[in-house]
């Protein structure tokens, strides 16, 4: 893997789809272990569960535009002694079917894997019905419930794997776009710890998802104006990794969350969670506003909403007068 | 009854407009859905320029029929209607699906003239429809609901739902249809997940229920007449359709169910199209 390096930064220089690297990592593990099924809501060839389907027609389940059925079958399977993985967008999935994830799965604690594609607005051209905003929130508040958002190829592999590991309820989100590969191929993922991707003492930027390549291009732009800022990828939304993040409001003082996600209820709301309670610390939520987006290309959406590296380097900025007040 | 041979050739002639519509728009886009678009052409033509009673110079006008699109991702099917009645310019098509445009991926009644309910999310579109047949009951306004629903749309639970309250509630003032192409997005319905039958299941719900050619405007039009005389239940139509009709190598071909025309395929679907006289 080429890479460009200023100290310690290293910017990723090529990209990877996570939904293909999880329909492969699932055909692969699906021969190791012959409990995984995996149900589908007639997107299959967009969350590509088609490539288990075809390895493994007699596990894989269709159940049609059925969202809610779909998520039902799952806990069945489950309580069968199946590790089931259920499939679709992630609004439908999370939005939809969320009662049934409450009381079919958190509730009584099945082992139901809920993989969810074409989360954020990333989703693009299909207006804001498809996009999805508001997973991380829901998710969050269940109960019982893991919630993983890979920033990699490597770590969605990485992720499933510790999944089928982990009994118990996972809701793992993945997109439509291809993200910047950050992780070595064979990245051993580890539930509910965050990594810190780049040191420095100045500010934070606590990021998960697409948001944690961006997170590093602005750490690179500022480094080069003599801002030493830390980076971190926060992928377990929940168990947060409440240790680290108190860690570095006390080693930098300042924090800037970001997340492909409504800056209600997600990653910046769990980060403020923590900071207000364990070591208030300036903190500035970078998210999607509180108002659904449209239909545009996916590079126009995050910039028009400010995703982007520039706006973190803003916010950082930002974030780093606060703390001399 | 009989339709009038020149009614229907000129509602032929709107439908190949439109699907020239279509195809450009999506094109431009670079990215849709075709497939379902086309399937459902003949049945938005019978209802925009024959059956429904609308003015687009007044969107608001009382007596208004009113259209819900279910299947939201046909959106460039009713667009195209939607600009050839009148309800937008026919050149903002080509801004289906951009960055600040009124046409947004799937319908936005916030954005759209002429568009009253958003959709996008399968299945919901049945049970707003009776909700609009309840305000319309209660307020006695005479205008008619008509919805569309597609085939593997009835995969969801809420349509059954619906279906039941609208037979409870006797809401005759609805008028459902199926664009019952066979395809969905994985495959053939019937091997996805079966839907048939869809006759029988839709009577034991307490509805009246039409089969008719769904690309055929006298069948089209003459259950859609029928449906306006039916007293104390709401009707059906199962419109039998093609997924892609109209271009003869995106036909029963599921993989154009979420795929805009490249510029080579716009050119040869056009040079179809076109030469039909
Ligand atoms: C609730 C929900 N689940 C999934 C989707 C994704 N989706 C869009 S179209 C479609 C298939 C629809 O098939 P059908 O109703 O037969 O439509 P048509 O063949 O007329 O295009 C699916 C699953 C969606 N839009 N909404
Ligand atoms: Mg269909």
């Amino acid at each position: 893997m080429s890479t460009e390096t200023i100290k310690e930064i290293v910017l990723p220089t090529r990209q990877e789809s996570l939904r293909e690297a999880y329909g492969e990592i699932l055909a692969e593990i699906g021969q190791e272990d012959s409990r995984i099924v995996v149900l589908d809501a007639d997107l299959s060839c967009s969350t590509k569960t088609a490539t288990f389907a075809k390895k493994f027609p007699q596990r894989f389940f269709n159940m049609g535009v059925a969202e809610q059925d779909m998520v039902g079958t799952a806990a069945g399977l489950a309580i069968g002694g199946k590790i089931p993985f259920a499939s679709t967008f992630a609004i439908f999935q999370t939005g939809r079917a969320w009662e049934q994830i409450r009381q079919a799965i958190c509730y009584p604690k099945t082992n139901v894997k809920l993989v969810a594609s074409h989360a954020g607005i990333t989703v693009g051209e299909d207006g804001a019905s498809h996009h999805c905003i508001e997973d991380l929130a829901l998710m969050r508040v269940l109960p019982g419930m893991t919630v993983i958002v890979p920033a990699d190829a490597n770590e969605t592999r990485g992720a499933i794997k510790a999944a089928v590991k982990y009994k118990g309820p996972v809701y793992i989100r993945l997109a439509r776009d291809k993200f910047p590969v950050i992780y070595e191929k064979n990245h051993l993922f580890t539930i509910g710890k965050g990594d810190r991707l780049v040191e420095g003492g100045d500010a934070a930027i606590i990021a998960t998802g697409l948001m944690v390549s961006a997170a590093l291009e602005a750490a690179y732009a500022l480094l080069k104006q003599g801002i030493e800022i830390s980076v971190v990828n926060i992928s377990t939304i929940k168990p947060l990794d409440k240790e680290l993040i108190i860690s570095l409001a006390a080693e930098c003082g300042a924090i800037v969350s970001a997340e492909e996600h409504s800056y209600i209820g997600g990653l910046g709301s769990a980060v403020a969670e923590v900071l207000s309670e364990e070591r208030p610390t300036p903190l500035i939520r970078i998210g999607m506003p509180d108002r659904y987006a449209f239909s545009g290309k996916p590079q126009q959406l995050l910039e028009y909403f400010g995703l982007t590296a520039a706006n973190l380097e803003k916010a950082v900025k930002q974030v780093i007068k606060k703390k001399k007040l | 009854m009989i339709i009038a041979p020149d009614l229907i050739s000129k509602l032929d002639k709107t439908a190949r407009q439109l699907r020239i519509d279509v195809l450009k728009a999506l094109a431009n886009a670079g990215s849709g859905h075709t497939g379902g678009s086309l399937s459902a052409i003949e049945i938005i033509t019978a209802l925009y320029f024959n059956k429904m009673r609308h003015n687009p110079q007044n969107p608001q006008w009382e007596e208004r029929d009113m259209f819900v699109l279910s299947k939201g991702h046909g959106a460039p099917a009713w667009y195209a209607a939607l600009a050839r009645c009148g309800y937008f310019p026919v050149e903002e098509l080509q801004n289906l699906r951009k960055i600040d445009s009124r046409l947004q991926g799937h319908p936005y009644s916030r954005t759209t003239p002429g568009v009253e309910v958003s959709s996008g999310s399968l299945g919901q579109g049945l049970s707003i429809a009776n909700g609009l047949a309840l305000s319309h009951r209660l307020d006695g306004k005479t205008g008619k609901i008509y919805v569309l629903m597609g085939d593997g749309e009835m995969q969801e639970g809420q349509i059954w739902e619906a279906a039941m309250s609208a037979g409870h509630y006797k809401l005759d003032n609805i008028c459902a249809i199926i664009d019952n192409n066979g395809l969905q997005i994985d495959g053939a319905v019937c091997n996805i997940m079966n839907v048939e039958p869809l006759d029988e299941k839709w009577r034991a719900f307490g509805w009246q229920v039409f089969k008719v050619n769904g690309h055929n405007f006298a069948e089209l039009i003459q259950a859609l007449n029928a449906a306006s005389s039916v007293k104390g239940k709401p009707s059906l139509i199962i419109a039998q359709t093609v997924k892609g009709k109209g271009v003869s190598f995106m036909e029963n071909k599921v993989q154009y169910h979420g795929m805009a025309p490249t510029s080579q395929e716009l050119e040869r679907a056009l040079a179809e199209l076109e030469g039909i006289n």
